[in-house]
Order: structure tokens, then sequence, then C-alpha cells
């Protein structure tokens, strides 16, 4: 009977002393980005003030502030991405609005195409818009065929109208979705009280359906208008020479002139812009997140 | 419910339709249509070719087609690896805070930049990356890391530690709760992760212009060339094959997705 052994207890085994911190394992990653993401940023920032005669100065960014194309530039991308946000804003408001309390057949559908959507480029819908509103365009062809004349009045696209209208476009099922997930709180009893209490729908919404979503578009609205700020590929397909945003002015200056000390002035810039934005963003989420958990 | 009046019902939705269809239906209705005309210069186009197929299946497109797959899936593998590393790392340690903020830099930044500053860094000794295909899946990277790291912290967040508890009480050491516990656990929001990744990288155009090397040329390259020079048409099926590429990966992705909830 002595000579009975328990097997090994495999139960709260004492933990082994660990060899390093667990921070050490969050440097690898760290690491990758580091190289391929913040030190080329500094590099951006550094070259901006080395002009390619050697030195350093910041010489280059008072030329870059002399120009009218910087300051055009400048005023287009905030004016367009304002524009852009708002419109997005309302849109989205609105047609969310619709899918979420006012089901039609097929919303469902309507919902899962607007997810689709999103991972789509930005640039087919500018695409889309020139075979739609463009000199030879269905718009266009419409108007000559009808009243016979000879060109159609449809010639925004190269303004800052055509790009707006294109960013609204793509923008817009980015508003849509925080803020169905956010419809999709409330409780339709809610609306039913108030409807039955003698609110008519603009008051419901108003004061009853705005409130819940005012996060989600908060948040959704200053996304947008960091993305807008950032938007290039819609600018370019328009071909507009007249609409010059700063991130293609930073890609006209450094691949079509060569001059990168210019291009990485404006991209100081524009980071600067997006970064005080997204700043903006991050702070309006986290307090709203907060909120939201306090209330719960 | 919002409207209870039938007739009132049927006006809001027609304004709906009258808002959704043309601004986001339309555009897709659109471009599929143009990649099968000959011309257009009328309501609807004229003169239905499979031409602009035939060139987008041959030759240089296949090329790009295959040049923005291969992208894509280095890219999004890349991305899922370093994002899912730093997610799992930095969860419960001090570090947490700083990581996110680092990681979700890449979005705030304009891609544009993102391809300045990868032109500005790789163009010199000792990493000559300029002009190679590195380069551009490298920026791809960079861009759809954000995206990878934020969809698994958001999982991780959620997961229950029960699981990992339990696993680590049984006395499975930490490289084995990962591998049987975590990362099954994680399996759908990872697959869901690479299906962005992948979907954002395949029309990524704004650091890809900046930074793409003559034989390294992807899809969304060739669309822009092709509308640049004004062969909208042809332009047209080149986006058609990138949606039509795009979707049936999601889609497969997704498939994978389900099973893996149901498992």
């Amino acid at each position: 009977m002595a000579d009975v052994r328990l097997p090994f207890p495999r139960v709260a085994a004492p933990a082994r002393p660990r060899r390093f911190p667990g921070w050490v394992l969050v440097l690898p990653p760290v690491a990758a980005l580091g190289v391929v993401f913040l030190h080329p940023l500094a590099l951006v920032l550094w070259q901006s003030v080395s002009p390619d005669g050697g030195g350093h100065s910041f010489a280059a960014y008072g030329e870059v502030f002399a120009q009218a194309a910087f300051r055009d530039a400048l005023r287009n991308t905030v004016l367009i991405a304002a524009g852009a946000t708002a419109g997005s804003l309302a849109l989205g408001f609105a047609l969310a609005l619709v899918i979420a309390f006012v089901p039609l057949p097929g919303g469902k559908a309507l919902a899962r195409f607007i997810d689709v959507f999103l991972s789509f480029p930005s640039f087919l819908i500018t695409l889309a818009l020139l075979f739609v509103y463009g000199t030879a365009g269905i718009a266009n062809g419409l108007w000559t065929g009808t009243t016979g004349a000879a060109a159609g009045p449809f010639d925004f696209l190269h303004t800052p109208w055509g790009v707006l209208l294109a960013e609204i476009t793509y923008f817009t099922p980015f508003v849509m979705r925080p803020l169905l997930a956010a419809f999709a709180q409330i409780d339709p009893a809610q609306l039913d009280v108030a409807a039955s209490l003698g609110a008519r729908v603009p008051r419901i919404v108003r004061q009853v359906i705005l409130p819940e979503a005012l996060p989600s578009l908060a948040a959704g609205g200053s996304l947008v208008l960091v993305m807008c700020l950032n938007e290039f590929g819609i600018v370019l397909f328009t071909g507009a020479k007249g609409v010059t945003t700063l991130p293609v002015l930073v890609y006209g200056k450094a691949i079509l002139d060569g001059d990168y000390t210019g291009a990485c002035v404006v991209a100081v810039v524009d980071i600067a812009l997006s970064l005080a934005l997204y700043g903006l963003y991050r702070t309006l989420t986290h307090r709203l997140d907060g909120a939201r958990r306090a209330r719960a | 419910m919002l409207v209870h009046s039938r007739r009132a019902r049927r006006a809001v939705h027609a304004v709906f339709l009258a808002l959704f269809l043309p601004v986001f239906a339309l555009p897709f209705l659109v471009v599929a249509a143009a990649s099968l005309a000959t011309r257009w210069s009328g309501i609807l186009p004229a003169g239905v070719t499979l031409d602009h197929y035939r060139a987008a299946t041959g030759g240089d497109a296949i090329d790009a087609l295959t040049t923005s797959l291969l992208t894509a899936l280095a890219a999004s593998a890349l991305a899922l690896v370093t994002g899912t590393w730093a997610a799992l790392a930095a969860k419960g340690s001090r570090a947490r805070r700083v990581v996110g903020l680092l990681f979700m830099l890449p979005v705030a930044v304009p891609s544009v930049v993102v391809g300045l500053s990868l032109l500005v860094a790789f163009s010199r000794p000792p990493l000559l990356l300029n002009g190679t295909s590195t380069i551009v899946v490298l920026a791809h990277a960079v861009l759809v890391t954000s995206f990878a790291h934020q969809a698994v912290s958001a999982a991780l967040d959620r997961l229950d530690p029960a699981y990992e508890q339990a696993a680590a009480s049984l006395g499975a050491g930490p490289v084995r709760v990962l591998l049987r516990v975590r990362l099954p656990l994680l399996l759908p929001s990872l697959s869901a992760a690479a299906g962005l990744c992948f979907a954002l990288s395949m029309g990524e155009l704004s650091a890809t212009i900046m930074l793409y090397p003559p034989d390294w040329v992807p899809l969304p390259v060739k669309v822009f060339a092709a509308t640049d020079r004004g062969a909208l048409f042809s332009g047209a099926a080149l986006a058609v094959v990138l949606m039509v590429t795009t979707f049936l990966v999601l889609l497969a992705v997704s498939r994978i997705r389900t099973r893996a909830v149901h498992r």
C-alpha cells in the first residue's frame, strides 16, 4: 500500500516565471511598421526641409505657400471635402431612415448591396459618371435627341461639382452603415408611443430618432471627411485640369515634375490636415463610446 | 414603422428609389453596359460587342489581373500576420493604446503620401526597392494593415476569456492556447479581415500609381491608363473584370466564414 504513487498532478501547476516581459512580443510587428511606414514618413518630413542644393532650410515651404496652385489646391480640398461630407450625411441619413423605418421589399438585399459597394474602388464611380454626364453620355444624348441641339447642357464633370457628385455617391454608404446599425438599436415601440401621443413624422425623426443617431452621424461624418480629404482616384479620373486637390498636387509634383522637395512639403501639409481631423474623429468616437457604455 | 398610411408609404418608397437607384445602382449598370457597347451617344448604348472583353482577357490585361491578384494576396497575408500579431501581443498589456494608435495611423495618412514616403525611403541604399514589385506590395500591405489590426483587436475584445483560461488551467502552454484555442475562435473575424484587405488592395490606385514599375502594372492602373487615353469602353470592360474578380473572392471568403462559424 505504501508504494501506491499518485499520478503527477496536472492541475494547478505553478506558473513558470516568464523569461521576458509581455510587451517584448509587441516589438516585431511595431518594428515592421516602423521600417515600412513610420521611418518613410519621417524621411518625407526630413526631405521637405532639405532642398536639392544641400543644407537645411524652410525655404521650400515659403516657395510652395507662395504658389497660387498650392493655395487653390488647399481651398479645393477643404471645400470639396466639407461639401461631400455634408451631402453624404444628408443623403445617407434620409436613405437609412427609409431602409430602417419604412421597410420596403428587398430592403435586406439593399443593405447587403451597400456592403459590397464599400469594397469597390472609388474611381469606378467617376468612370460611370463619364458615361452618364460626359459630353457623349446618356444625359446629353437625351437632351440632344429631344431638342435637336448640337450639344447637351451637362458639362460639369470637369468642375468641382463633378468631383462633389462622385464623392457624395461613393461616400454615402460609409455614413449609412453605422446609421443602420444605430437604427437597429431603436425600439420600434418608442416610435409608436410617440406617434400615438400625436407626434407627426418630422417631430419623431427630430426628437426620437435623431438623438439616437447622433453618435453614428458624428463618427461616420468625420470618417468620411478624412476619406474625402485623402481621395485621389475620383479627382484623377475626372481628368479635370481645373480641379486640383492636395493629393493630386503631391502626385503631380513628385511624378510629373520630379520635384520631390516640393511634393514632400505639400505632403507634410496634407498629413497635418488629415491627422488633425482624424484626431478629432477618434476623440469623438471615443467620447461617444464612453457615453454609450456609461448609459448601458 | 414610421409611416402608417399606405399611400404615404408608397410615396416615401418612390422618393427612396428615385434617389437610391440613380445614385447607387446606375453606376454599376452603366459600366457593365458600356463594357459591351461599341458606341454610346444616346440613352442606350449602341451596338453589342465582346471585343472589349476579348481585349480585357488577353495579353497585357490578363497580366494586369494576375499582378493585381498576386499583389492583393501577398499584401493581405502580410497585413493579416502583422495586424494579428500586434493585436494578440498588445492585448492586456500597457502598450495596447500606443500599438492601436500606431496601427491606425496609415488610415489617417493620405494613400498618395504613403506612396511618396516609400518612394523617398526606398530609392536609396541600403534598401533599393524602387522599381520592383516588392515596393507595390509593401505599400498595399501598409494601407490595409490598419483594417486587419482593427478587425482582429475588436474580435479579441469580444472573445470570452473563459476558453483560454480553461485551456491554460488544464496545463496548455501559451503557444498551444494560441494555436488551438485563440486562433480557431478568431477564424471568422480573420477571414472577414482577409476579405476586406483583399478587396481594398484589388482596388488600390493612389499609392500604386506613385510606385508601379513598368513590369508590375496592377489592374486599376490599367483602367486609368485606358480611360486617360480616351478608351472608355475598354476601361469599362477592365473595370467589370476587376469588380467581378473582387466579388467572387469576397463570396468565396464569406463561404469559408459561414463554415467556420457553423463548426
